[in-house]
């Protein structure tokens, strides 16, 4: 099979639509400000730990070593502690809370996955594994009472680092001696031989140190149980309360409809509140109901750090094969992926970064090979990016290499390697993190390139050099591209009832981190019904308004509960308008929704015409047929009122045949595969001669990311990422020793940047709206990160002219890099020579 | 044994509280969960991201490093204390929303209290001074461009009411 040409048949016949209101005044594509700001901005947030402020805290005991077994557990001391209600260790547990915790995404190439128990039984695998649970009056008490907890300990070897875990000289899992969790190889065409007989080959290993999600505010769990109702309420800071439903009712054994699972307002996600069920997410309902009590715990930021997951570390091996114009004619891509003690979440972010590093490029040929390990560490599920940043970094090194042997231009090279706007749909060959092919939608990537060089000024950065130069100062600048799977199914859902008063209710499964839901889905809502934007109100992540529902990550809420709020509000907006018909006596094509009425065409407020009219509230007075009036409103429903419903002549079912009561709707929207955003990122860094520190000066975004809802809401997630990449690449990273201690698990360490450090970012913009969904729309989320460790990686290695081929990079691994590099230890790049005052960049030459 | 507790008298956004703590009670923990004003955040509790950042005497100060008995008789203005007189948003808290400078919100009352204590002694700064002066604050969602552009907007509905 080649990649050349697209071998798949597009399934699709779906065109775009647009809104069914666009081209009427309406809020859709509008920069209006956030409706939930409203609450938040005035300190009127209600997160976890705001809530339950009656309940019984727990603390955990925590593993203090990355492997160890567990002699004995003694909590004399602690049963001492006044305030003390309980302690749980894994004897305590019962039924299905103690067995392991679920495999949540199976993968026929996870040949050994591997999942915690909530509680450690015998061995911990890694430091800050859950060994006790206390439960006390309050958390201060709570830990007094864990810190009086004596475990007995034989440690045991640490397996930390991928070289360690792939050498397997220890094992992490006894039963699993080579470390080995999952083994994987996708290929498109024949790359080793491709590679074999280019023109040119080269090598590189390219290595990115692991990170974190790092939300300012952690997990945390507060559950309250019903006795005499038998039902179970548990909030929690998750991505995913639909799931955390399932999971917990499928783990505590009560009927699924006797919990309820509510997400509060959320201070931040980018991934790691995605995994679940959480150890603290089972073990804190379940003692909720064993003591009859309500229970909360507050993850803390240290906890947070040696309990949640982590994400990044790759190591890389690259072949590649190319022409004398630096067309890749084969890819061979091997890596090793350290995802931790155990693999609850899969293997999905290895399968990301196998596919998405392919970003906007078409190969001759491609092969992928990657081991995912087992270490004594934090297990690693998806932190925003998730295995595209890794991906994006490997291929545009590549890219930058090959510009560099071949002595081009890098921009060129980029832009002769490019999928072509004709070529759309592409289909790469590949299978992509849904289980689908990775098919490529729509997208123009080489206009997405000239719009970043024109915004970068690519063209005129020689003479930024040469002045830089002149006053002794180092700058380089950085260019990398990416494509990004957004969407992904299964599935999501939407309610949307318009109440008797006019106002209009939204509801949809999956939840909010800060991504603005409540001001995008009432903008769809709205101008779907033609009704102002301040009559509608959303609420997302409470199963208790909508049960159904898969989460918030990969870029998908827009695109996945955008467009069920559309189908919902469609349906909503066609029964209002067949009722109005039979109310008005009209004809249903004549009549039209605006402004909360239904007029017919032509006598709308608008027009000055007063003609026959019905207010959008009456409408759904009058879809539910009334035998008790609760208001005068509601009066008019009634029996004997002579409006009732559809069938104010009586001579039907008041509710008619195939109708339900109520204006109200679900729509669903489920894809048959991702939908796929693009774009480029360049950069222009400065690096100190002297300390190596590394400043960005300007960092630029084009992005493509289809119809957009609202711009001010897409910048500000584009601004976000962008932080998280420029932090990535630069200051972030999360160290272990190797006795797999976690050195710097505090914000003191762990370096997040702070606004000095993080640029401004300049941005511009395509629209290459998705013909795979009605709306048009792409994911953004991720769009601001997953080119931080490239084009930066790129920046520094202009400034530098030597080859950078590690992130994050620090200014002493920088200053190291100069060291060996004067020493003759690293190679200069080709262009580095010709990069003196006067010269062009723009040829780049060898 | 319980602990043994001691009375603590603190005027919080103007009005008087009386709470009876430990003796390390934090600061955060008894606005949040003794007097009830949950405005306050806590990101850390070790002194660095800033989001538990009160006014003490009106000088901003992080409350997960103060224990409460050590600010007995002292007045804290907190986030709700940064709403307008009529209880909807405040200048600064508007400007954070007129310049989408939140997402998730959860730094945000750390910001809002730095950045009234900041206007109160720098009614017009330059672009380069309001991002000095969130220098100590960490924002994991904004990348901060539009938290700069708060505090521009914050002087700006600042002056304008100071003119009226
Ligand atoms: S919570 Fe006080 S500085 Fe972070
Ligand atoms: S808005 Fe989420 S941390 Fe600042």
């Amino acid at each position: 099979m080649t990649i050349d040409a697209p071998v798949r048949p597009q399934a699709p016949p779906a065109t775009p639509e647009a809104p069914a209101t666009s081209g009427r005044p309406g809020p859709f594509g509008k920069a209006i400000p956030r409706r939930e700001d409203l609450r938040l901005a005035a300190g009127d947030g209600r997160y976890l730990d705001d809530l339950g402020h009656e309940a019984l805290a727990a603390a955990f005991l925590r593993s203090p070593h990355a492997h160890a077994r567990i002699i004995d557990i003694d909590i004399t001391d602690a049963l001492g502690v006044d305030g003390l209600v309980a302690i749980y260790t894994y004897e305590d547990l019962d039924g299905r809370v103690a067995e392991p915790l679920p495999l949540l995404i199976p993968h026929p190439a996870l040949h050994a996955p591997r999942t915690n128990y909530p509680l450690a039984n015998g061995v911990v695998n890694h430091v800050g594994e859950a060994v006790a649970m206390v439960v006390a009056t309050d958390r201060y008490i709570a830990e007094d009472a864990v810190e009086r907890i004596r475990v007995q300990w034989e440690p045991l070897p640490a397996v930390v680092g991928l070289p360690a875990a792939f050498a397997a000289e220890h094992a992490v899992h006894p039963d699993v001696p080579d470390n080995v969790a999952a083994h994987m190889v996708q290929s498109v065409g024949e790359a080793h031989a491709a590679i074999d007989a280019a023109p040119y080959t080269m090598e590189l290993a390219l290595h990115v140190e692991r990170s974190a999600s790092m939300p300012l505010e952690g997990k945390g769990v507060y559950a309250r149980w019903d006795a005499d109702d038998r039902s179970l309420r548990m909030y929690s800071s998750t991505q995913t309360s639909t799931s955390v439903r399932f999971a917990i009712a499928a783990k505590l054994g009560i009927p699924v409809d006797r919990v309820e699972v509510v997400t509060p307002d959320v201070g931040g996600g980018f991934g790691v509140k995605i995994m679940h069920p959480w150890p603290e997410e089972v073990l804190v309902p379940w003692a909720a109901i064993r003591l009859g009590r309500e229970v909360k715990w507050v993850e803390d930021r240290r906890e947070h750090f040696i309990s949640s997951a982590h994400e990044r570390a790759q190591e890389h091996t690259v072949r590649v094969g190319f022409d004398a114009d630096g067309r890749i004619l084969g890819l061979d891509v091997r890596f090793l992926h350290d995802n931790g003690a155990y693999t609850p979440y899969g293997i999905i972010v290895p399968i990301i970064s196998s596919t998405q590093l392919l970003g906007p490029y078409k190969l001759g040929s491609y092969r992928v090979e990657f081991h995912s390990l087992y270490t004594n560490t934090v297990l690693v599920t998806p932190y925003r990016g998730a295995g595209r940043a890794h991906g994006c970094f490997v291929m545009e090194r590549v890219m930058d290499a090959i510009a560099d042997h071949r002595g081009l231009d890098r921009a060129v090279v980029r832009e002769r390697n490019m999928i072509q706007p004709d070529e759309m749909p592409y289909d790469q060959g590949l299978i992509f993190q849904d289980g689908r092919p990775l098919i490529y939608d729509t997208g123009d990537f080489p206009a997405s390139l000239h719009k970043a060089l024109a915004l970068v000024d690519w063209s005129g950065f020689a003479a930024v050099r040469d002045a830089a130069r002149a006053e002794g100062r180092s700058v380089g600048i950085g260019l990398a591209t990416y494509v990004e799977g957004t969407g992904v199914g299964p599935y999501e859902g939407a309610h949307v009832r318009v109440e008797t008063s006019g106002d209009v209710v939204v509801a949809t499964g999956l939840t909010t981190q800060g991504q603005g839901h409540e001001t995008v889905f009432a903008q769809i809502a709205a101008q779907e019904l033609g009704v102002p934007i301040e009559r509608v109100t959303v609420t997302t992540g409470d199963t208790r308004r909508f049960k159904y529902g898969v989460g918030t990550f990969a870029s998908r809420s827009a695109v996945m509960s955008g467009n069920a709020v559309a189908a919902a509000a469609r349906k909503v907006r066609a029964k209002a308008l067949r009722l109005a018909a039979a109310a008005l006596a009209a004809d249903e094509s004549e009549l039209e929704l605006a402004d909360g009425e239904i007029v017919v065409r032509g006598f709308s407020s608008s027009d000055g015409l007063p003609g026959p009219r019905i207010a959008l509230a009456t409408v759904a007075v009058l879809a539910n047929p009334l035998r008790y009036a609760f208001d005068e409103e509601a009066q008019r429903a009634t029996q004997f009122s002579g409006q009732m419903g559809a069938t104010p002549a009586g001579d039907g079912p008041p509710v008619a045949e195939g109708e339900e009561p109520g204006l109200e709707a679900t729509g669903w929207y489920s894809p048959i595969r991702s939908t796929f955003a693009n774009g480029v990122h360049a950069c222009v860094v400065e690096t100190d001669p002297e300390t190596a520190e590394i400043k960005v000066l300007r960092y630029c975004v084009v992005h493509d990311c289809g119809t957009i809802i609202n711009p001010m809401i897409v910048e500000g997630q584009v601004h976000g990422g962008v932080a998280q990449g420029v932090g990535g690449a630069l200051y972030e990273r999360i160290v272990y020793d190797e006795s797999g201690q976690l050195v710097n698990a505090s914000f003191m360490d762990f370096l997040m940047p702070y606004a000095s450090e993080v640029p401004r970012v300049e941005t511009d913009h395509l629209t290459s709206p998705s013909p795979l969904n009605p709306l048009g729309v792409k994911g953004v989320g991720e769009a601001g990160i997953i080119p931080g460790h490239a084009v930066i990686a790129s920046a520094v290695e202009d400034a530098e002219g030597f080859r950078i081929d590690r992130m994050p990079i620090s200014p002493s691994e920088l200053w190291e890099l100069r060291r060996r590099h004067a020493a003759g230890e690293v190679p200069s790049l080709r262009r580095a020579s010709s990069l003196q005052p006067g010269s062009s960049l723009r040829e780049e030459p060898a | 044994m319980s602990e043994p507790t001691h009375e603590v008298k603190l005027t919080v956004n103007g009005v008087p509280h009386s709470v009876s703590v430990p003796a390390r009670r934090l600061l955060s923990d008894c606005l949040r969960h003794d007097v009830g004003l949950t405005g306050t955040h806590v990101g850390c509790e070790h002194g660095v991201c800033g989001a538990c950042t009160v006014l003490l005497d009106g000088e901003p100060v992080r409350s997960c490093l103060l224990f409460a008995v050590t600010v007995d008789g002292q007045s804290v203005t907190t986030m709700e204390g940064c709403r307008s007189a009529e209880g909807g948003l405040g200048p600064v808290q508007r400007a954070f929303m007129e310049c989408h400078g939140l997402q998730c919100g959860f730094c945000t009352p750390g910001f809002v209290t730095t950045i009234t204590a900041f206007l109160r002694d720098n009614s017009d700064p330059t672009e380069e001074e309001a991002r000095e002066a969130i220098g100590g604050n960490l924002c994991r969602c904004t990348g901060y461009q539009n938290i700069v552009a708060s505090v521009l907007r914050a002087a700006e509905i600042l002056r304008e009411g100071a003119v009226e």
